[in-house]
C-alpha cells in the first residue's frame, strides 16, 4: 500500500518535473526564435503566473501563523464538568466554572417559576418560553455571562427578581431573560444533562 | 575569465546554483557526521526497516495499537508518559482508536482530581483530556522503587537518543549473559547495546508475554518492534502531517521557482540584448 | 551614485513627501542603481533580510505559547509541538530557521571576504555587519537555552561561566548573569526577555547596514567602481529584486527539506531530555554555527586566555578593512589571495569539525594549528599580501571588459 503510494507520488512528481522542464526548454527555444517580436502576451502571462503562485504561497504560509491562535487541541478537549446539586437549597444558586466561564445553577422557588412562566412573551426583547430554557422547571442552568459585553451579572438583583449586570445595567428575570438594559439577548443556556437526580453534567 | 564574470548572471544560473547548493549542504553535514562518529561506542545498533522512515513514511496503524498494548501492559508499571493524553490515542496520525475506545481506555484508569468543595483530593475515572496516569507520583518515588535509577519518561524518548528508534529496539533485544570476566554490579543487567553494557532495567520482553488484541503472535521481536513504533509516534505525533505537508510545500516551491526563473530570464533578456 | 531628485507627481504626494520623504525613499529603493554583473552570491543579503523577518514572526508566534519558567519551559515547548495548531511547523521552522540564517550569514561574510566588500569606502557596512553577526550569535545562544533541555541548560552554564575567567570581578559577574547560585529560572526568564529584544536591535542595525550600503552602492564581482551608471547598472526593481526572489525560493526549498524531512538533524538528541542540574551530558557541543569559536576557545590551554582569544577571533574581523592593504578589491584579480581565501574557508570548516570533537589528542593539535592559521591569515597574510602580490589587470568598466594594456591596476580609482 505505502510502497505503491510512494511510487505513484514519485511518478506524478516526475511528470510534473518533466512538464516544467519541457516548458523551460520550449520557452527558451521559442524565446531564441522570436527574440525580436516577442509577444507581450506571453510575458504578461509569465509575470501574472508568478504573482498568482507567489500570492498563494504567501497565503498558505500565513495560515499556520493565524491558525496557531485558535483554541488548541488540549483546550478543545477540555472535559465536561459534573456537578453535585444535592446540597443546593431551595432559592439558592451555586456558580461553577466550565471552560473558563461561570455557570449559574439555581434551584428556583415556586414563585420564581410561575413568575417566569406567566410572562407575556410580547413584553420580551428576546422572546423565549421558560419551558424552552430549562430541562426541569426547578433547575435553571445558564452561562453567567452578560450578553452585552461579557460581565458576570449579580444574582437576586434588578427590577425583575432575577439578575442584574452592574457593568451597564442589564436586568434579567427569573428565567435569565433580558428585560431591560442594553443586552441584546437572554443569558445563554449551555449544553447540559441530568445524569441522575443529584448530578448535572455540563458540556 | 573576465568575460565570464561580466556576463550578467542568468546564463550561469544552474551552474552557480549547483555550487551554492553544494556549499549550503557541506558544512552542516560535516558537523553532523562529526557528531555521529561520537556515538561509535559499543556495537552497531540493530537496524529495522521502519514504516515511518523515509520521505513518505507513515506509521503502521496496527503496530501502533499493539505498541500501546505493550506499553500499557508491560512498560507503564515503571515508565511514565506524562506528555501524552488519552485523547491523543484517537487523534489523526496516531493509533487512531475510535473515540469510544479511547474513552473506555481513559475510563479504565483512576485519576486523582480535586480538591473538591471539602478540600479533599479524590479519584475518578479518567477522561479523554487527562494525561497518561503516571506509575509514580514523583521522580524520587520512582527512584526509590527502582533501586535508585529513575525509569525515564518515555514521551520523547525516541528523539532524546541518537538514532532513537533503532536504539530502543536494540536495547530491548540486547539482553544476554555477560561475557566471561565481565564484572556486573548487583541489581544491574548486561545489555549488548547499552553504552557501558550496564543497564538497571531487567529484560522484560518474553515470547508470549501478552495476548495481542488483534491475534498477532507476541514474539519478543514483534513486541519490541511494536513498542518502538508506538514510542516513535509518541515522540513525534506530527510525523505523518509533516511528511505530507512537506511534500506539497517542496513541490509547490519547485514549480514557483520555475515560473520565477522564466520571468527572470524574460526580464534580463532586455538587459543582455542591449 | 548620482540620482535624480525624485518629485512626486501629485500635489498630495508633494505635500506628504516634503514633510516625510517616504515616497522618495520608496522611489530610491525601487530605482536604486545596482551593478548589473552581480552574481548569485549577492542574493544572500535579501535572503538574510527574509530570514530575520521570518525568525521574528515565528518567534513572536512561539512566544504566545511558550512559558519562561524552569518548571514549565520544557513542557510548554512540547505543548507547542503537540497541541498548538501547526505548532510543530512553526517551532521546527524557527529552530531550523536559525541554522539556515547562520548558513546564509556565513555565505554572506565569505562573499564579502572574497570580493573585498569591506574595503574603502564600505568599511561602515562591514563593521555594522560584524555587530549584527555578534548579536546574532548572542540571540541564537539564548534562544537555544529556552527549550530547557539538557543541552540548553549546560550550554547556558558553560557559556555564562566563560565570564568567570575575568580576574577579580568574574565570579560576581557570573552570579549577576545567573540571578542565583546556578543557572535556573531567573536566568531562563532574563534570557527569554533578551532573546525577544535582541532581534529588534538586529533589525535596527540591518536598517543601518542597508543605509550604509546605499551611500556608496554595491560593489560587484570585478570590484571596480561604476563608471557610467546608465551602462553599468540596472534599477533594483524589478531586475535585482526578482533575482533575489528566485534565489530566496531555492533557499526556501532547502530550508523546507530540513524542516519537513530532517527537523532534528542539526540539533542534539540530549535537548529532548529535560534539564537536570545533577547530570551533565557526556559530550556537550554548541550548535554547529558556533563550533569554530568553540574550537578556538578550547585550543588555548588557559581559562582566561581561551576566552580572550575566542573574543579576539571575532573582534579581529572588525579591523579587516585596515588589515587588508591591497588596493584591488576582488579576489578575481588577486591570484594569491584567492588561494589564501580558500585556505581560510577550509580552516574555518576544520575548526568547526574540531569543535564537535572531544578536545584531546590529535583533535586538539589540529584545532590549535587551525586557530593559529586563523589569526595568521588576518594579522600576517592579509597585510603582507597587499604589498607583495602581483595582481592581474583590471578591466576598464563593468560593461566594457576590454583591457587597456597600459593602465593595468593603476586605473583603479
Amino acid at each position: 500500500m505505502s510502497i505503491s503510494y510512494t511510487i505513484l507520488v514519485t511518478i506524478i512528481a516526475l511528470l510534473i518535473l518533466f512538464l516544467c522542464l519541457s516548458w523551460v526548454f520550449v520557452s527558451i527555444k521559442v524565446a531564441n526564435k522570436e527574440q525580436k517580436e516577442e509577444t507581450a502576451e506571453r510575458r504578461y502571462f509569465l509575470y501574472t503566473a508568478s504573482y498568482a503562485l507567489g500570492a498563494v504561497a504567501v497565503g498558505a504560509a500565513a495560515w499556520p501563523l493565524i491558525d496557531q491562535m485558535n483554541p488548541d487541541a488540549s483546550v478543545k478537549a477540555l472535559a465536561t464538568t459534573e456537578v453535585d446539586i444535592s446540597s443546593i437549597g431551595l432559592g439558592k444558586t451555586i456558580t461553577v466554572l466550565w471552560r473558563g466561564k461561570p455557570i449559574f445553577i439555581r434551584r428556583r422557588t415556586q414563585e420564581e417559576i410561575s413568575e417566569a412562566q406567566n410572562v407575556n412573551l410580547n413584553e420580551l426583547k428576546d422572546p423565549q418560553k421558560d419551558e424552552d430554557r430549562v430541562k426541569k422547571s426547578e433547575w435553571l442552568v445558564m452561562t453567567g455571562v452578560c450578553t452585552h459585553l461579557g460581565c458576570v451579572p449579580l444574582g437576586n438583583k434588578g427590577d425583575f427578581g432575577g439578575w442584574f449586570c452592574p457593568c451597564h445595567g442589564s436586568h434579567y428575570d427569573t428565567s435569565g431573560r433580558i428585560r431591560k438594559g442594553p443586552a441584546p439577548t437572554n443569558l445563554e443556556i449551555p449544553k447540559y444533562e441530568f445524569v441522575d437526580n443529584n448530578t448535572i453534567k455540563i458540556g | 575569465m573576465i568575460q565570464k564574470q561580466l556576463i550578467t548572471g542568468d546564463n550561469f544560473v544552474l551552474k552557480k546554483l549547483k555550487i551554492i547548493i553544494k556549499i549550503l549542504f557541506i558544512y552542516p553535514i560535516i558537523i553532523v557526521s562529526a557528531n555521529n562518529s561520537m556515538a561509535a561506542e559499543g556495537l552497531d545498533l540493530l537496524k529495522n526497516k521502519w514504516s515511518f522512515e523515509g520521505l513518505f513514511g507513515t506509521f503502521d496503524r496496527a503496530s501502533l495499537r499493539r505498541g500501546y498494548q505493550v506499553y500499557n501492559e508491560v512498560c507503564s508499571g515503571c515508565h511514565s508518559m506524562k506528555l501524552l493524553s488519552y485523547r491523543n490515542l484517537s487523534e489523526k496520525g496516531g493509533p487512531e482508536f475510535s473515540r469510544e475506545d479511547s474513552k473506555n481506555i481513559a475510563a479504565s484508569f483512576e485519576v486523582i482530581d480535586g480538591p473538591n468543595s471539602e478540600g479533599e483530593m479524590f479519584t475518578r475515572p479518567g477522561r479523554l483530556s487527562d494525561k497518561f496516569v503516571k506509575p509514580y507520583p514523583n521522580v524520587q518515588a520512582a527512584e526509590a522503587a527502582n533501586g535508585g535509577a529513575y525509569p525515564p519518561d518515555m514521551s520523547v524518548l525516541i528523539k532524546a537518543r541518537k538514532d532513537g528508534a533503532n536504539y530502543i529496539y536494540s536495547i530491548l533485544l540486547g539482553y544476554e549473559d555477560p561475557p566471561e570476566g565481565f564484572e556486573l554490579d548487583e541489581g544491574v543487567y548486561y545489555n549488548k547495546y547499552m553504552p557501558g553494557h550496564n543497564i538497571k532495567m531487567p529484560n522484560v520482553l518474553f515470547d508470549g508475554l501478552l495476548d495481542y488484541a488483534d491475534g498477532t503472535e507476541a514474539t519478543t521481536q514483534q513486541m519490541a518492534k511494536d513498542i518502538t513504533t508506538f514510542l516513535t509516534w509518541a515522540s513525534e505525533p506530527s510525523l505523518e502531517a509533516r511528511h505530507k505537508i512537506g511534500f506539497k510545500v517542496i513541490l509547490y516551491l519547485i514549480i514557483l521557482a520555475f515560473v520565477v526563473h522564466l520571468s527572470l530570464k524574460k526580464l534580463w533578456s532586455r538587459i543582455e540584448s542591449k | 551614485m548620482s540620482e535624480e531628485k525624485y518629485i512626486p507627481k501629485s500635489k498630495l504626494g508633494q505635500w506628504f513627501d516634503s514633510r516625510l520623504p517616504l515616497l522618495s525613499l520608496a522611489h530610491h529603493l525601487r530605482d536604486y542603481p545596482t551593478p548589473k554583473n552581480l552574481n548569485y552570491w549577492w542574493t544572500f543579503g535579501a535572503i538574510l533580510t527574509f530570514c530575520l523577518i521570518a525568525q521574528i514572526i515565528t518567534g513572536i508566534v512561539l512566544a504566545m505559547h511558550y512559558v519562561a519558567h524552569a518548571d514549565l519551559a520544557f513542557e510548554s515547548v512540547e505543548h507547542i509541538m503537540r497541541d498548538v495548531n501547526y505548532g510543530w511547523l512553526i517551532r521546527y521552522f524557527h529552530a531550523n530557521g536559525s541554522s539556515m540564517f547562520f548558513l546564509a550569514v556565513y555565505v554572506h561574510i565569505f562573499r564579502g571576504l572574497y570580493y573585498g566588500s569591506y574595503k574603502s569606502p564600505r568599511e561602515m557596512i562591514w563593521i555594522i555587519g560584524m555587530l549584527i553577526y555578534i548579536l546574532m550569535m548572542a540571540t541564537a545562544f539564548m534562544g537555544y537555552v529556552l527549550p530547557w533541555g539538557q543541552m540548553s541548560f549546560w550550554a547556558a552554564t558553560v557559556i555564562t561561566s566563560l565570564f568567570s575567567a575575568i580576574p577579580i570581578v568574574g565570579d560576581s559577574i557570573v552570579g549577576w548573569l545567573w540571578g542565583g547560585y546556578a543557572v535556573g529560572s531567573p536566568t531562563l526568564t532574563r534570557f527569554y526577555s533578551l532573546h525577544y529584544l535582541l532581534p529588534f536591535l538586529i533589525f535596527a542595525l540591518v536598517v543601518l547596514h542597508i543605509w550604509a550600503l546605499h551611500i556608496p552602492g554595491n560593489t560587484n564581482p570585478v570590484g571596480i567602481d561604476i563608471k557610467q551608471p546608465s551602462k553599468d547598472t540596472v534599477p533594483f526593481s524589478p531586475y535585482v529584486a526578482v533575482k533575489d526572489l528566485y534565489a530566496l525560493i531555492i533557499f526556501l526549498i532547502i530550508t523546507a527539506g530540513f524542516v519537513f524531512f530532517a527537523p532534528n538533524i542539526l540539533s542534539h538528541p540530549d535537548n529532548y531530555i529535560k534539564a537536570n542540574q545533577m547530570v551533565t551530558p557526556t559530550h556537550i557541543v554548541p550548535e554547529w554555527y558556533l563550533l569554530p569559536f568553540y574550537a578556538i576557545l578550547r585550543a588555548v590551554p588557559d581559562k582566561l586566555g581561551g576566552v580572550v582569544v575566542m573574543f579576539a577571533s571575532l573582534f579581529i574581523l572588525m579591523f579587516l578593512p585596515w588589515l587588508d592593504t591591497s588596493k584591488v578589491r576582488s579576489a578575481v584579480f588577486r591570484p594569491l589571495y584567492k588561494i589564501f581565501f580558500w585556505v581560510l574557508v577550509i580552516d574555518v570548516i576544520v575548526l568547526g569539525y574540531m569543535g564537535a570533537k572531544p578536545p584531546e589528542g590529535l583533535y586538539l593539535l589540529i584545532g590549535r594549528a587551525a586557530t593559529i592559521y586563523y589569526f595568521a591569515h588576518f594579522i600576517l597574510v592579509m597585510p603582507i599580501l597587499g604589498f607583495k602580490e602581483k595582481t592581474t589587470p583590471l578591466p576598464i568598466s563593468i560593461s566594457d571588459p576590454v583591457l587597456d594594456s597600459d593602465t593595468k591596476t593603476t586605473n583603479y580609482r
